[in-house]
């Protein structure tokens, strides 16, 4: 006798992309459920400072060079309107929709 | 009586980037319960044992942070005293009516700190209509909820000219320093624990190049089981954990920090020593700071000194 799983009650099919750090060149995988902060801090990238991990502190800032994503609600103190422009973002509040290429900002 | 004058920090207004997620942290993670909705949609809430029509309240805005930290006094006739002291101390200062943006609420005094922190002052609050019970009281009234806070502690602020809003703190407001720790070099402080009463903490205020910053607001639970509760509740919503569970070195307190959805960082409070003015001042070389903060790993991690909202 064994337990049978009910249809629907497995984890829901979430896609998965290929992130790729420009310089140092590195790469790692993030859902397109979870942030691309959360993906670096679960495959160990100490690249990006780890803050709140909900967009409003800033420590978490990049910019995204190519790729479709879903931004989460963000704090504008860290990333104006001007900046959203041109790709800058946190980390914490990026889910991707596609491949994506990023830069990273001088850790400050 | 013998606390007089300000008797407690016991209203903030913090600003949230998405108030459906905010509200679903502060009422069925933390623990609060909401109180109502103003006109222009801000959220208030209250946790089960305090009086006040309401302590808490969230404002949807493209920034985290705070906009105020609100102190309760004894008497209409003493915020006539603080508006004459703290102009004579050279601070700006102005009233705001009574019902203007805070329902339930007399009349304020909002003082401009020179942190960049704004501080409000008032006598009168209606009482809320779930609040610890008067007549042969049970310990609540509605079973507490989430964390179970069960009230509005502290805040930790960052900004500027901390040494001049350390004066003000206990030239006018006369609160007392219960611990400080002292700057690498010179006399200076790096941070000073206030408090008005004999709770632990009222705010501490950390010297920081940004104003008006909050490091973190905290909520008190009952002790040390409610703090493990706190923390599987924690992990249960995936809310962002900061450090913790812990002990603090500084006050004793019990403690975990995490990060609400707009990354405002929250503690839960339990413990520390009852403070008395006769107390002489604790103090805390820079060098030891790890161990003030986090008693058991003793070691200051990075986030601590850096990340605010
Ligand atoms: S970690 Fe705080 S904004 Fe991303
Ligand atoms: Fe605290």
């Amino acid at each position: 006798m064994s337990f049978v799983q009910q249809p629907g009650m497995s984890d829901t099919a979430s896609l998965i992309y290929t992130i790729t750090i420009e310089e140092p060149l590195t790469t790692f995988t993030c859902k397109s459920d979870q942030t691309l902060l959360a993906a670096m801090e679960r495959a160990g990238h100490r690249l990006v400072h780890i803050g709140c991990r909900r967009g409003g502190c800033g420590v978490c800032k990049v910019q995204i060079v190519s790729g479709d994503t879903h931004r989460l609600a963000m704090s504008r103190a860290h990333v104006s309107v001007e900046e959203e422009k041109n790709g800058f973002a946190l980390a914490c509040c990026i889910e991707p929709r596609s491949d994506l290429t990023l830069k990273l900002l001088e850790k400050g | 009586m013998a606390i007089t004058g300000v008797l407690r920090s016991a209203l903030m207004q913090l600003r949230v980037l998405d108030m459906d997620a905010a509200v679903n942290h502060y009422v069925n993670v933390l623990g609060l319960d909401e109180v109502g909705k103003t006109e222009d949609g801000r959220v208030m809430l209250k946790a089960y044992d305090e009086f006040e029509h309401h302590t808490f309240v969230l404002r949807l805005a493209e920034t985290a942070g705070m906009d105020f930290i609100g102190f309760k006094v004894d008497s209409d006739a003493y915020l006539d005293q603080l508006a004459a002291e703290t102009q004579a101390f050279g601070l700006p200062c102005e009233w705001l009516a009574a019902e203007t943006d805070q329902p339930g609420f007399g009349r304020r005094l909002v003082v401009q700190m020179p942190t960049g922190h704004r501080f409000d002052f008032f006598a009168d609050v209606a009482m809320a209509e779930d609040r610890p019970m008067l007549k042969n009281p049970d310990i609540w009234q509605k079973e507490p909820h989430g964390m179970r806070a069960q009230c509005f502690d502290h805040a930790l602020l960052y900004g500027p000219n901390s040494a001049e809003a350390v004066r003000y703190c206990t030239e006018v407001l006369k609160m007392a320093v219960v611990e400080e720790l002292l700057a690498p070099e010179g006399d200076g402080k790096v941070c000073t624990w206030l408090t008005s009463s004999n709770r632990m903490h009222d705010i501490a205020i950390l010297e920081y190049d940004q104003p008006g910053k909050l490091h973190h607001v905290g909520f008190k639970l009952e002790d040390w089981s409610a703090i493990g509760n706190a923390a599987d509740l924690i992990t249960i919503n995936n809310v962002s954990l900061d450090a913790g569970p812990m002990r603090h070195g500084v006050t004793r307190g019990l403690t975990i920090y995490f990060f609400d959805p707009s990354g405002n960082r929250n503690e839960t409070y339990a413990g520390g020593y009852a403070h008395f003015p006769d107390m002489p001042v604790r103090q805390w070389d820079f060098d030891q700071a790890g161990k003030g903060i986090f008693y058991y790993t003793r070691e200051l991690n990075e986030r601590f000194l850096s990340v605010v909202s």
